[in-house]
């Protein structure tokens, strides 16, 4: 019996839709982020306790196994699980979801009767079913189960021609027999085609595969919202379907790589990312509200000046955006290596001029075996000294030059004017180092964009 | 239900799932990604529904699969993501000229 009528068990499953949208907002600024996530979990709960209440649901006890069962395997993993392997959790995550949506419609299939829920129950078995394979793969190459290497073999791109043109060819049956059988086979057919779709993508792009592989399981959802007449699935899953698609774009873009590119690449016969080192070297270009929020949640920066601060006059507005962290509680100094700028000494009148405090002001010595203990190296116009080629290669005409090692740092961000390399005119390998952000601009101009969303944080 | 009505509600859904997250800063991708994933968990109640009406006992193994499955899914998204943004905690003004590393002789 339902305790709830079908007005009620509306209105509650509208609450949690909205607890869904208010979650992903949350999670796009920083300071909401955990709040909206509590938000999606508390709407989350309310769904699963109307569901029991509104329809007639048999088998209770045994659901509330299950349920405690998949408590119980999900939650001590992700409570102790290293953090250098979260992305894997979440792929693994994600598959399970697909997996229980392409279930979920398998099952339906028997009391559908219209040929649309039968289509809506074989798109959400085949994106299921490639969700769920494709993040098996990725779990395994990015815990080293397989080679994270990209796996491509000849007429590659005619298996999967054949495998998704017969997987299409099953669900026609499906739609027009509902034989449980062609059911099975579209669901094999899924499998495959997510593991052919993720073996050739290389390791280092497999974080951008697992937040499509999210949407993807978000569309599944979605559609298993169609089968079973349930609208809290279908706005949960295209929620999800059409923000990861969107995440994943930006993702895509932050790392300087193309979301076609990642996925075809392979099929074009050229090799796709992993080996993004000889190709045309991707930088990670970002704007000024990720650089403040990198600075603002670090425990200590330290700002390297150099010649580009002084050509763009921004020495007040570094002072400034220093304060403003200091007040926020994060470490600030400045690194200040002999030859910044044009003549010794350059550096520290600029920043004495705008009232930096002596102290802050740390000579390459005192401040290099500090590098290792720094969140974020923030170099402001400054190239050449930083540029580990005076470490590391010998033909380099700067090679021998004592250089400041923001290279040890967690992160480093580079504002500059463009990517043209320094005075010694020479490449700087830490433009292209994966933790490195670049900022393009006038420094002035970009320190002010960023101390402008420091303060709106 | 109604096609057009579900339409209605699949593309104003669309826009808003693209403008919640139109202008997220690239440190927030991966919670934000673990977030949404926590999200379709609610699968979940699709797996409860099922598994509620099957009486055949080998169908309703698979039905309760889908729930472990989705469960996983659902509980194991939101405490990751909340793991994640443990980090992103306020962190208290902490004496800001704290000098952590000897400032030692070296010049």
């Amino acid at each position: 019996m339902s305790l709830l009528s079908p007005e009620w068990t509306g209105l509650l499953y509208l609450i949690a839709a909205v607890c869904f949208i208010l979650a992903l907002r949350g999670l796009s600024s920083p300071k909401t982020a955990r709040r909206g996530n509590l938000i999606g979990a508390a709407g989350a709960l309310l769904a699963v306790i109307t569901v029991f209440l509104s329809a007639r649901i048999e088998n209770i006890p045994a659901i509330l196994i299950a349920i405690a069962v998949g408590s119980a395997i999900a939650a001590p993993i992700s409570r102790r699980v290293e953090m250098t392997q979260m992305p894997q959790l979440v792929a693994l995550f994600n598959g399970v979801g697909g997996g229980a949506a392409a279930l979920v419609a398998l099952l339906e299939l028997g009391s559908t009767d219209s040929p649309w829920s039968k289509v809506a129950v074989v798109f959400t078995m085949l994106i299921g079913a490639v969700s769920f394979s494709g993040s098996a793969v990725t779990v395994g190459k990015l815990q080293g189960l397989i080679s994270s290497r990209p796996l491509i073999f000849p007429g590659l791109a005619i298996v999967m021609g054949g495998v998704v043109l017969a997987a299409l060819v099953a669900g026609g049956f499906v739609v027009a027999t509902g034989a449980a059988g062609w059911a099975i086979a579209l669901l094999v057919l899924g499998l495959l085609v997510g593991a052919l779709l993720v073996l050739p993508v290389g390791g280092a792009d497999v974080p951008i595969v697992i937040s499509l592989l999210n949407a993807f399981t978000g569309l599944a959802v979605a559609a298993s919202g169609i089968v079973l007449g349930n609208l809290l699935l279908v706005v949960a899953g295209t929620l999800v379907g059409a923000s990861g698609t969107i995440l994943t774009r930006a993702m895509a873009s932050a790392m300087g790589r193309g979301v076609n590119g990642i996925l075809f690449g392979a099929f074009k016969g050229g090799s796709t990312a992993g080996s993004t080192a000889q190709s045309d070297r991707p930088v990670r270009s970002s704007n000024a509200e990720d650089v403040a929020v990198l600075l603002n949640y670090a425990q200590r920066v330290v700002i390297v000046p150099g010649y580009g601060l002084a050509v763009a006059q921004g020495q007040h507005t570094i002072a400034e955006l220093a304060t403003t962290l200091e007040a926020r509680g994060v470490e600030v100094v400045f690194a200040i290596h002999p030859v910044a700028g044009r003549m010794p000494g350059h550096m520290n009148v600029l920043l004495a001029e705008a009232n930096v405090p002596y102290e802050a002001l740390k000579e390459m010595a005192e401040v290099n075996p500090e590098f290792k203990n720094t969140d974020v190296a923030l170099v402001v116009g400054a190239n050449d000294v930083v540029n580990p080629a005076a470490k590391t290669s010998p033909g380099s005409p700067i090679y021998g030059m004592p250089i400041l090692d923001v290279g040890e740092a967690r992160q480093v961000v580079f504002l500059k004017r463009s990517m043209r390399p320094g005075f010694a005119g020479i490449e700087n390998e830490l433009l292209y180092d994966p933790k490195t952000t670049l900022l393009f601009g006038d420094a002035k101009d970009s320190l002010t964009k960023v101390l402008g969303a420091v303060n709106a944080l | 239900m109604d096609p057009i009505t579900l339409l209605t509600v699949v593309v104003l859904t669309v826009f808003v799932g693209f403008e919640v997250v139109s202008k997220v800063s690239s440190t927030l991708h991966t919670p934000l990604m673990s977030g949404a994933n926590a999200i379709h968990g609610i699968i979940l109640i699709g797996a409860i529904i099922v598994a509620g009406q099957t009486l055949e006992p080998w169908l309703l193994a698979v039905a309760l699969l889908a729930v472990v499955m989705a469960t996983a899914n659902l509980v194991g998204g939101f405490v990751v993501t909340d793991r994640m943004l443990k980090m992103f905690a306020p962190r208290k003004p902490a004496g800001a000229e704290t000098k952590t590393d000897p400032k030692d002789a070296t010049k």
